[in-house]
Order: structure tokens, then C-alpha cells, then sequence
């Protein structure tokens, strides 16, 4: 069964990508790229790995195709034609491919329980989770605890390349010359239309208090700091769409976005900083309660807290900075 | 009760089914719109309300019914924003049987 | 019962890639998308009861949330983009 869907969707996949490098309009390849994320979305899901469904899912078809779209505002439609076909990399990329193909020949099997990537640490984690931690989703616990290094690394990724976009583009207000009243003032064009009004004001705080239930769920089914992330700023973003840019520079002014940034940064650091001052090694969670167990959880949660709050201000900070430069 | 799902879930099976071909076969863009648009929002109720049948009144369900009232609200507006930028881009939804010839 | 569900919702699938990939202009395109989005969030919820996973159902409403947004930001580009040829076709 998850054979079957996974042959279907892969097909799909390699088709989409064919289609993505045929494409000679850039808009038809960014929409493309839309289903891309979309079709390995649901292909994660099928193998039953929900919280990188999701995060693919928020992050891939959401905000990336909205980050794309600003980048094509800047630059002219077509992709520039090339006339020659490069033989030697052509065949460099097939040598290549022939020997990935051989190469997947010696793996197990898919789900093989005697593979080797289910001997050593994975059913550690898995025994050890309801004991050490006890929390239901066993991928936080390993995301938050057993492997906290790696997640603090990605944090501080993300947070330097919203660091990068800024110096490039710059942010009205904060970084490069313009004001926040330099900018358009009114509502954009869909802010004009009655119905995308109406129903997108409606929705704006569903989705936020969604993203607030995915942060603070991500103990007890899929989700965590990553996704909420991305479906705040989602929803910043669509009320940045109704109600104009400047509009939602003001509800989150750009110096509250770079604070997130570092913030939720400064926040997972300050965590381990806190846990060696009472005692414990860097990001010990043990040492944060009486209970270590407790003190387990709270740290997770913390840390959560402070991975969704520096994505929400990247990727906000990352469209705004597309966004205003456009106009 | 399985009857009553199993009737929801095969007419919202031929539903989604018509809007695919509507979407491959149709003329213009307006027919194909017409098309996608209110089958994808029938479709979907009617598939949700057999799952929801079959769930009982659990948790899921209540989820179930969140996707719906959502997908409810914003497929036709997604339909609306869309035929509107057509329309204002130039394109002229034109009126035409389908035996004559393109124009 | 879901078996056959979502199988129709695959084959609904290829059709709108079909429509994505050649569409003539690119407001098909992007009613292709919108509705591979929907049909993928529809493909979600069958899935996950198909598993005896409920608590999956979180995805389906998430993507239901980011399919709509996806598709106002498409269409506020092309306005943007309309209006800035305008305005430089009348300069000219």
C-alpha cells in the first residue's frame, strides 16, 4: 500500500521536475516548484513521517513560493535561452546517476527492521524516551534533547540567512536608507475587493491561534517550533496582502522583526547558559526542575518556543524586505 | 450509517473526478474555472461529511469540520481573486458552442 | 472504500499537473495549483483515516490555511506586475 502510493507520487515527482527545468517562464516554474513541495509533502506522509510532512508542507509550498515570487518581481520573466548542449556535463550527471542507481542496489529494504540505521541509536531513543522525557512524540524529544546541539545549529542557520538577506536587501526602517513612510501608503490591490477582504480578515486569527496550537503541541503530535513558524508568518503574510505594506510594517514594525530574530536565537542559548549556571552541563535540562523528567519537558518547551519565534522573524523579515523593495 | 458514508464518499469521489476532466477538456479559462472551482468545494463537503460520518464524534471530527468550513470559505474566494485578475489582465471570457471553431 | 477514494483523488492529481504543465496562460496554471492544493489536503484527511492516524488531521488543516495564501500572494504578483507595465506604458 504506502509501495503503491509512494511509486505513484515519485512518478508524479520526476515529472514535475522535468517539467520545472523545460520551463523557460520563470513564473511557470516557480508554480511548478509549488507542486513540487506539495507532491513530497505527501509523499513524507505517506511514509509516515508527519512533522517533516508538515514542515515541508508550511515551509515549501507556503512561504517559499511567496519568497520566489518576490524575487521574480525584481528580475525580468524568462529564464535567458541557451542554444549549446553541454556535453561533458551532461555526461558527468549520468555517470553519476548510473552509479547512485548501482549503489541503491546494496540497500535494505524499505521499513527492513534489521537495517542498519534501526541498530544502534534508534531504539535507544525509542526505549528511552518514556522514561527520560515522557513526552508521546518521540521526534521532539529527539529534536529537543537527545539531539539539542544540531537544533540549536539550525536555529543560528536560520537566523544568519535572514542576517544575509537583510544586508542585501535591507529593511525600511532598520538597515539601508529607506523609511517605513517612504512606503506606498493604502491597501493593495486585493485590499480593494470585498470578498478577499472580508474572508481573508477572518481567517487571519484562526490561523494565528493554529500556529500557536502547532508551537505549544509539538510534544504531543506533530509540529514544534519550525512549523509554527512558518504558519505565523503565513499568516502575517496574508494580512500584509489585504492591508498593504505599510499598514502591516505597523503591526510588526521592523525593529519587533529583527528582535524576534535574535530573540528566539538568544532564547535557545540562554537556555543552556541557564541549565550551566544551576549546575548542569550546557543544555542539561535536567538541572530546571526538581524533577528531571519535568525539567526535561520544560526545556523542551522553551527551546520550542524560541526556534518559532526566530523563524516567524526571519521568514516575516525575509518577505518584507522582498516586498517593500519592489515598490 | 456506513450506507450514508459510503454514499458521501462515492458521490464526493465523482465530483472531484468531473472537476479533474473539466479542468483538462473545457475551452477557456473562464469554463475551466467554472469548473474547478465549484466541484472542488462540492467534492471536498461531501468526501469530509463521509469521513465525518464514519468518525463519530471524536476530536477528529471536530478537525474534520475545521477543514471544511475553511476549505468552504476560502475555495471560492481563491475562484473570485482569480477570475478577477483574469479579467482585469485582459482576458474576455467570450461566449461560443463548443463545435465552433477557435476564434 | 478510502482505497478507492483516494485513488480517485490521484488521478484528479495528474489531471491538474497536466493542466499545470500546459496550460496556455498562467491563470490556468495557477488554477491548477489551487486546485492540487486542495486535492492534496482532501488526500491528506482520506490518508490519515486510512491509517487509523487521526491525529495526522493537523497537516490537512494546515495546508487547508497555507493553499489559499499561496494562491492571494500569486495574484497580488501578477497585479503588481500588471499595474508596474501600466504605469510604464504610460510614461511612454
Amino acid at each position: 500500500m504506502t509501495i503503491v502510493f509512494g511509486i505513484f507520487l515519485l512518478t508524479l515527482l520526476v515529472v514535475v521536475a522535468i517539467g520545472i527545468v523545460r520551463a523557460e517562464n520563470l513564473f511557470t516554474a516557480v508554480m511548478l516548484t509549488g507542486i513540487f513541495s506539495l507532491l513530497m509533502a505527501a509523499n513524507f506522509f505517506v511514509l509516515d513521517a508527519a512533522d517533516v510532512a508538515l514542515t515541508e508542507a508550511a515551509v515549501g509550498a507556503g512561504i517559499s513560493t511567496v519568497l520566489l515570487l518576490g524575487g521574480l518581481a525584481l528580475v525580468p520573466g524568462r529564464e535567458r535561452s541557451r542554444e549549446r548542449l553541454h556535453r561533458l556535463a551532461l555526461a558527468v550527471v549520468a555517470l553519476t546517476t548510473l552509479m547512485v542507481v548501482y549503489a541503491t542496489f546494496e540497500k535494505p529494504r524499505l521499513g527492513d527492521p534489521d537495517a542498519p540505521v534501526h541498530q544502534h541509536v534508534a531504539p535507544w531513543y525509542l526505549e528511552m524516551t518514556p522514561e527520560l522525557v515522557d513526552i508521546p512524540n518521540v521526534v521532539t524529544a529527539v529534536l529537543g534533547t537527545f539531539r539539542g546541539y544540531d537544533t540549536l545549529g539550525e536555529v543560528i542557520v536560520v537566523f544568519t540567512a535572514g542576517l544575509g538577506v537583510l544586508f542585501l536587501l535591507g529593511l525600511p526602517g532598520v538597515i539601508g536608507e529607506r523609511n517605513v513612510d517612504d512606503l506606498a501608503v493604502g491597501r493593495s490591490y486585493l485590499g480593494h475587493h470585498l470578498v478577499p477582504q472580508v474572508v481573508g480578515t477572518l481567517l487571519i486569527p484562526f490561523i494565528l491561534l493554529f500556529a500557536l496550537y502547532v508551537q505549544f503541541h509539538g510534544e504531543y503530535g506533530p509540529g514544534g517550533g519550525f512549523q509554527a513558524g512558518a504558519i505565523f508568518a503565513a499568516g502575517m503574510v496574508l494580512h500584509s496582502l489585504i492591508a498593504g505594506e505599510k499598514e502591516s510594517l505597523m503591526v510588526i514594525s521592523p525593529r519587533m522583526l529583527v528582535l524576534l530574530m535574535a530573540g528566539g536565537a538568544l532564547l535557545f542559548g540562554g537556555v543552556g547558559i541557564l541549565t550551566m549556571l544551576l549546575g548542569g552541563n550546557f543544555l542539561d535540562y535536567n538541572v530546571l526542575a526538581e524533577n528531571p523528567v519535568a525539567g526535561q519537558q520544560w526545556g523542551i518547551l522553551i527551546i520550542e518556543l524560541g526556534v518559532g519565534l526566530s523563524v516567524t522573524g526571519v521568514l516575516l523579515a525575509i518577505y518584507h524586505a522582498f516586498a517593500a523593495r519592489s515598490r | 450509517m456506513w450506507v450514508l458514508s459510503g454514499l458521501c464518499l462515492t458521490a464526493g469521489s465523482a465530483f472531484v473526478l468531473i472537476g479533474g476532466i473539466g479542468l483538462l477538456r473545457m475551452p477557456s479559462l473562464y469554463t475551466r474555472l467554472h469548473a474547478a472551482s465549484l466541484t472542488d468545494t462540492l467534492g471536498t463537503l461531501l468526501m469530509l461529511a463521509g469521513i465525518i460520518i464514519q468518525a463519530g464524534f471524536t476530536l477528529a471530527a471536530i478537525k474534520l469540520f475545521a477543514i471544511a468550513v475553511f476549505l468552504l470559505l476560502t475555495g471560492p474566494t481563491a475562484a473570485y481573486a482569480l477570475a478577477n485578475a483574469a479579467l482585469l489582465s485582459g482576458s474576455v471570457p467570450q461566449a461560443r458552442l463548443l463545435d465552433d471553431p477557435e476564434p | 472504500m478510502y482505497l478507492a477514494a483516494s485513488f480517485a483523488i490521484f488521478v484528479t492529481m495528474v489531471l491538474a499537473i497536466i493542466r499545470a504543465l500546459a496550460g496556455p496562460s498562467v491563470y490556468d496554471r495557477v488554477l491548477a495549483v489551487n486546485m492540487f492544493g486542495t486535492k492534496t489536503v482532501l488526500l491528506l484527511s482520506v490518508v490519515a483515516f486510512l491509517y487509523g492516524r487521526p491525529d495526522f488531521l493537523d497537516l490537512a488543516l494546515a495546508y487547508a490555511l497555507i493553499n489559499f495564501i499561496s494562491v492571494l500572494a500569486v495574484l497580488q504578483f501578477f497585479e503588481n506586475r500588471r499595474s508596474a507595465e501600466d504605469q510604464s506604458t504610460e510614461k511612454t
